[in-house]
């Protein structure tokens, strides 16, 4: 029961940072990997700010803040600089590796008597439950922290999702998909391509900032280390999304995108549960991306040679 | 009215790649003018739509509309008052996404994109409204993705698009050569249909020498870059398919000849 818990909650925050490739992947088609420097960035900007005593939601939007800021750098090295997408992601996320070193003093911040965000959703919780520390869900003990930060996850990301989903209908966010689409046309509509490519990223790494704020304040650390391989992860999980949910319209894809987090999560913990050398698991999930990425294509071959050889059989 | 001024524009300078592809060009399009580009393949035709579209800088020269000096305004800021269609049938609109929503963007083209949701109710009758107009039964699916129309259908819309907030200048590229001919006659009929209605100032490219004797008001004829030759108003009224025609012909001779060699020859025969 822990263990699904803790993957539904990591799922649940993970699914912001997957939400954010999501927008830079998917709707701008711009393969920025600024993410796995602003993962770490959203988390050491929260961590130092929670052991200064501020208010988790204030560390949490400041992380937010700090990461769209690294994704507008993103943005403005490509447009404004010409340095192709790839390159002016990996100068950005180099460099923050550094910046999250500065910001953070050394390498690893843990987080130990700090309140975090769901501590509000925690004391309401134990003011409901007989012994004001844990519920009992079907024989199961549940501490009322973890229960306080799946609930608190799953507001944030519903929210998130919700706004996001809003705000790609209206007619600036239309726009934005038509930039990722066709820029082009999007220049020929009066509308400046660039700008919309910048301020897209911007949204992308804020919300990968959040998921850093969150993710730190759940494992109760932020380290340097932690972003490494995170982008893959993103990605994987919008595979799964789209498996689960297919290709067509923007809110399914957003929800797609959460539950592909959520499942890949649960399937990760099995994994290790099972044995999987946890060393060996971004090994495994780049794998996994490459399969998905590949098979379809050589899939439909295959099918094809094969019902082409029966044919002339 | 469209003023083109000493426009110049050479691809890849000091290369061995050096393309010179617009020189010395001077051009005036009078207000509800609609005027045809012919020439030969990599006459300039597209590059000189392109620089008065902004899609990069000219190297000399000014373009003027409507008394507004536009050289160094970039390509978004001047579609608000240019209208364009491709030639590339895909080129003018965004296939993922709806055909309401494609319409919407140039519903407010040149205006602000706000936080209103796009495709409003409003907006869905309006663009129910025109749509219904093209007489193609698309009205009805408004909500499919515009990737699943045909060539024709998508060049309409588009022409459509590019019309929809009226245009100080109508740019059209080609914009019928990659359709069958069916869905050409009807998509060049319905530009006609729309630049007359609108009395719209147009400047298309074509390849059909037909299309250009009929449709238009005005010819401009270019050769390596240079306009070679011009009917306006009064002399178009007379030109024919072969005048054109002979006109090219006479540069393609002029040019298989060595500049001096032709003096000799000039006045030899003088
Ligand atoms: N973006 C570009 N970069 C480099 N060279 C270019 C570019 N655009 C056009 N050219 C060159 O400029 C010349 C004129 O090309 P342009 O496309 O304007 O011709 P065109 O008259 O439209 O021909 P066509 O009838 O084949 O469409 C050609 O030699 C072409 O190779
Ligand atoms: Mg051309």
């Amino acid at each position: 029961m822990t263990l699904v818990i803790g993957s539904f909650t990591i799922g649940l925050i993970l699914s912001l940072l997957s939400i954010g490739v999501f927008i830079s992947f998917r709707i701008l088609r711009f393969c920025d990997i600024t993410v796995d420097g602003t993962i770490t960035l959203g988390a050491s900007v929260a961590a130092v700010l929670l052991v200064q005593g501020h208010a988790p939601w204030v560390a949490t939007l400041a992380a937010t803040a700090a990461g769209a800021l690294a994704g507008f750098v993103t943005g403005i090295l490509h447009t404004r600089f010409r340095i192709q997408e790839i390159l002016s992601g990996i100068l950005v996320m180099t460099a923050l590796y550094s910046v999250n070193l500065r910001v953070m003093g050394r390498s690893n911040v843990p987080l130990l008597d700090t309140r975090d965000i769901a501590a509000p959703l925690a004391g309401v919780l134990a003011t409901l439950v007989e012994d004001g520390e844990a519920l009992h869900l079907a024989g199961w003990r549940v501490p009322v922290q973890d229960m306080a930060m799946l609930l608190t996850a799953f507001l944030v990301t519903a929210a998130v999702a919700w706004l996001l989903h809003r705000f790609l209908l209206t007619q600036f966010g239309t726009a934005m998909r038509a930039t990722g689409e066709n820029p082009q046309m999007v220049r020929a509509q009066g509308i400046n391509n660039q700008n919309m490519l910048v301020f897209g990223l911007a949204c992308s790494n804020g919300l990968v900032g959040m998921a850093g704020a969150l993710l730190a304040q759940y494992q109760g650390f932020a380290d340097v280390q932690m972003g490494i391989g995170m982008i893959v992860w993103g990605l994987a999980s919008i595979i799964i999304g789209e498996a689960l949910v297919g290709k067509t319209g923007v809110g399914l894809a957003i929800v797609g995108a959460m539950m592909g987090t959520v499942l890949f999560r649960l399937l990760v913990a099995i994994a290790l549960r099972w044995g999987l050398d946890p060393n060996d698991l971004k090994l495994v999930t780049a794998a996994f991306v490459f399969a998905a990425l590949v098979l379809p294509r050589y899939g439909k071959q295959l099918v094809r040679k094969m019902l082409g050889g029966r044919h002339y059989a | 009215m469209l003023k083109i001024r000493n426009l110049a524009k050479t691809f890849f300078p000091g290369t061995a790649n050096e393309v010179t592809a617009l020189r010395d060009i001077d051009l005036d399009i009078e207000d509800g003018c609609f005027a045809a580009i012919i020439g030969t393949n990599g006459s300039g035709k597209s590059t000189l739509l392109n620089a008065v579209a902004g899609a990069f800088q000219a190297d000399a020269g000014s373009i003027e509309l409507a008394g507004v000096d536009i050289t160094g305004q970039p390509e978004y800021r001047r579609a608000g008052q240019i209208g364009r269609v491709f030639q590339n049938p895909f080129a003018g609109t965004a296939a993922g996404m709806s055909i309401a929503e494609n319409i919407v963007l140039a519903m407010r083209r040149g205006q602000r994109q706000g936080l209103r949701r796009a495709v409003s109710r409003k907006a869905r009758e309006e663009i129910r409204a025109r749509v219904r107009t093209l007489n193609m039964g698309l009205e009805d699916r408004l909500d499919n993705p515009i990737g699943t129309l045909s060539g024709g259908q998508r060049q309409a819309l588009t022409l459509l698009m590019a019309t929809w907030q009226r245009p100080k200048l109508l740019l059209l590229d080609e914009h019928t050569a990659a359709l069958d001919p069916k869905s050409a006659a009807q998509v060049a009929a319905l530009t006609k249909e729309i630049i007359e209605r609108e009395n719209l100032t147009a400047l298309m490219v074509t390849h059909s020498m037909q299309q250009a004797v009929q449709l238009p008001d005005h010819i401009v004829m270019m050769h390596q870059g240079r306009i070679i030759e011009q009917y306006g108003a009064q002399r178009k009224a007379s030109v024919r398919v072969a005048d054109l025609l002979n006109a090219f012909d006479r540069v393609r001779r002029r040019d298989l000849l060595d500049p001096d060699v032709a003096a000799l020859l000039a006045r030899q025969y003088a």
